[in-house]
């Protein structure tokens, strides 16, 4: 199976034989299928603890503020682009950071394959493009192309566009001439229609703000939610609250956004939030032609003033 | 003890009639998962749903829940008084719960009915509520109940224990309350006693062999609590937890609450929203001090509390009754089974 990861195994190794970083921030294998979560490893013989594989959703540019001295991570190629908007906004420093970067091959949709069983699932293997999952009632072999996350399938920045090392070699870049077919289908709704998609979209959320907390963009000491002088927002489950929270978020996150999916990946509802950034995403790309996490040498279009803003109030 | 056989022909027409009598709460399938809803109109509970997302804790305890209410208009006499919001009395059933569940709802006893004190939301909600279990015939692989004091056949708590047979439930009745929810519905076709023992026993061994994820909690107890509170392993195992509190959200323990007012024009209400130790807000000081500020200390404080503290405090086992939710649900796969072998295991080095 080629993940990579022998070459992720190795370059962690070297790092931590030379004392070049002190720690490695990566992935290790879950307690349960189709699970794996971020570790941090600071002796080399544990890095055959790492794994890299499809399951490998959240976004691990997460895990590398505040941290003290220097540190690897791996990076995919969404991950890179948290971590070059991070630079930007002065949460890490360059050389602070040692990026192991990946070529993302994408990563599954975990409810969808969910949702083929009735039971829960035993056992996940893959293998290049064919993903093998097994419950106590039957097993399905599928092609992972089919089951990717909605993110992965749009995703035009598989290459990690910053990086010290890469652990493969790179993969073909895909260019959408529709990069957001679902903001435009929700567009195109009507608006009556499109207030009961939002309603329905956020309906069972409990309000844990996994999606939030599992976001590296979302990194203030105290969010507006948890803000109680002034207090912006009711704490309970009154729908306008609810929504209040997951509207807001969005905006906090326009222009910055690197659609990496760790938000939807995070949610124990799987509540597709990602509905909500990505309007903004593809207004930042319409109105100012910016992807987020691309360059550390441009300023965001939110933080920037420029003479050709499309907007008039500001001229 | 009673047996009573329904065949399922009749569910449906009994559920239905044991609504002049109950509100009705079951498991429903929604898009993202099942969950315990109000049975409203001619809904019936879903009998096999063996995991819904959050517990029954939710109808007895919802995450949100007005408990108080005042005006702020000072042209009335009682402006600014807080009363309580009338309790709801009616009697309530909830049917086809996983039977650990209901040991969960004895748990939660434990804190909100002491000598001391009775919670009055979470007592007559509790006193109101009939509690039918449905036994899980195959237990998935989060299941580790049996070695969580409790187990996919469990009786603690339920009025009603039923089992599903092929064309029809065999119903265990429990308690008076049990009984009076199976008359309610028309039930009452009467089971040989002997033989349906012997039949649910052999559907609780089935079930018990099959269960295949354990834990061992034996040498919690005799740990000193400082010994693990100052363990050197809690900082590998919170490094991943993004602090989301999904895991307390969902547990069917978990009991914690926050306090909330709210205003508008001239209403205003006290609400308690459940809380959440993993959240740095929790506990946090009128001062500015927060007692658990770095996530460490949350994951700890919720190991501590399910896997120490409450053994110690209480004496009848683990806060945990073994459903596995929290290993399902949480993003980082931070699971349970393995912090509490890395509690058991530890050994002080002197
Ligand atoms: S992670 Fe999901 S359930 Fe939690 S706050 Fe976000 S959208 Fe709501
Ligand atoms: S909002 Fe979601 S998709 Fe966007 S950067 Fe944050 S976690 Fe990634
Ligand atoms: S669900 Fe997992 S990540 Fe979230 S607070 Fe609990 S342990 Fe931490
Ligand atoms: S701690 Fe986890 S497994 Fe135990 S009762 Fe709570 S949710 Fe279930
Ligand atoms: S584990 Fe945490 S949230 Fe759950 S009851 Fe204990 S302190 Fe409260």
């Amino acid at each position: 199976m080629d993940t990579c990861i022998q070459k992720i195994r190795e370059i962690a190794f070297q790092l931590l034989d030379k004392k070049e970083v002190e720690r490695v921030i990566g992935f290790s294998n879950g307690t349960i299928p189709m699970a794996t979560s971020p570790i941090t490893i600071a002796s080399k013989q544990d890095t055959e603890k790492l794994v890299f594989n499809s399951t490998c959703g959240l976004n691990l540019a997460n895990y590398i503020r505040q941290q003290k001295g220097k540190i690897a991570v791996i990076a995919k190629g969404c991950d890179s682009r948290n971590i070059v908007t991070h630079i930007i906004e002065n949460q890490v420093k360059r050389d602070q950071i040692y990026i192991i970067g990946v070529p993302c091959k994408g990563m599954i949709n975990k409810s969808k394959i969910k949702a083929l069983f009735e039971d829960d699932i035993l056992k996940f293997d893959e293998d290049g493009d064919t993903l093998t999952v097994e419950s106590s009632s039957k097993k399905e072999t599928l092609s992972k192309k089919e089951y990717l996350r909605d993110n992965c399938r749009l995703c035009q920045h598989k290459n990690p566009v910053i990086y010290d090392i890469l652990a493969g070699d790179p993969v073909k870049e895909q260019v959408l001439d529709v990069p957001y077919p679902d903001v435009e289908k929700i567009a195109a709704l009507d608006a009556d229609a499109r207030w009961i998609h939002f309603q329905e979209l956020t309906k069972n959320c409990i309000r844990c703000y996994a999606c939030r907390n599992a976001c590296p963009l979302c990194y203030c000491p105290t969010c507006f939610v948890d803000e109680s002088g002034p207090q912006w927002v009711g704490k309970g489950q009154d729908k306008t609250d609810v929504n209040t929270f997951h509207f807001l978020r969005a905006f906090h996150c326009a222009g910055r956004c690197t659609d990496c999916g760790a938000c939807v990946e995070a949610c124990p509802m799987d509540i597709n939030v990602r509905d909500f950034t990505r309007k903004l995403n593809k207004d930042a790309f319409d109105m100012f032609g910016w992807e987020a996490g691309l360059d550390q040498t441009k300023r965001p279009p939110l933080d920037a003033y420029s003479p050709d803003d499309p907007n008039d109030f500001i001229k | 003890m009673k047996f009573i056989t329904i065949d399922k022909k009749n569910w449906a027409k009994g559920i239905e009639k044991s609504r002049e009598t109950y509100r009705l709460f079951g498991p429903v399938k929604d898009k993202n998962g099942s969950f315990i809803r109000d049975l409203e109109n001619d809904m019936l509970p879903d009998m096999s749903c063996h995991d819904s997302v959050l517990s029954v804790k939710s109808v007895l305890f919802p995450q949100t829940e007005k408990i108080l209410f005042t005006t702020l208009d000072e042209s009335k006499e009682d402006h600014h008084i807080m009363k309580r919001v009338p309790a709801d009395t009616r009697q309530r059933a909830v049917v086809g719960i996983q039977p650990y569940d209901a040991k969960a709802i004895q748990l939660v006893n434990l804190n909100f009915d002491t000598d001391d004190y009775r919670d009055p939301y979470w007592c007559d909600a509790y006193e109101a509520t009939t509690f039918v279990g449905v036994g899980i015939n195959k237990p998935g692989p989060f299941d580790f109940s049996t070695s969580a004091g409790t187990g996919p056949f469990s009786e603690t708590g339920l009025d009603v224990l039923m089992a599903d047979l092929d064309n029809a439930y065999l119903a265990k009745v429990l308690t008076d309350k049990g009984g009076a929810f199976m008359v309610s519905c028309g039930f009452d076709t009467i089971a040989d006693e002997k033989e349906s023992r012997a039949l649910f026993d052999i559907l609780r061994k089935e079930a018990e062999k099959n269960i295949s994820s354990q834990i061992d909690t034996g040498k919690l107890k005799d740990k000193t609590v400082l010994e693990l509170h100052e363990a050197p392993f809690w900082d590998d195992i919170a490094f991943s937890c993004i602090n989301c509190g999904t895991c307390t959200f969902v547990c069917p323990t978990c009991w914690c609450f926050d306090i909330q007012d709210e205003a508008k024009q001239k209403s205003a209400g006290r609400f308690r929203n459940w809380d959440t130790c993993m959240s740095p807000l929790f506990t946090k000081h009128a001062t500015g001090h927060n007692p658990r500020d770095s996530k460490t200390q949350r994951v700890r404080q919720r190991f501590m509390h399910k896997l120490k503290y409450f053994l110690d405090k209480y004496d009848q086992g683990i806060m945990c009754v073994g459903c596995g939710r929290c290993v399902k649900s949480c993003p980082v796969n931070i699971d349970i089974r393995e912090v509490c072998k890395i509690m058991n295991s530890y050994e002080k080095k002197e």
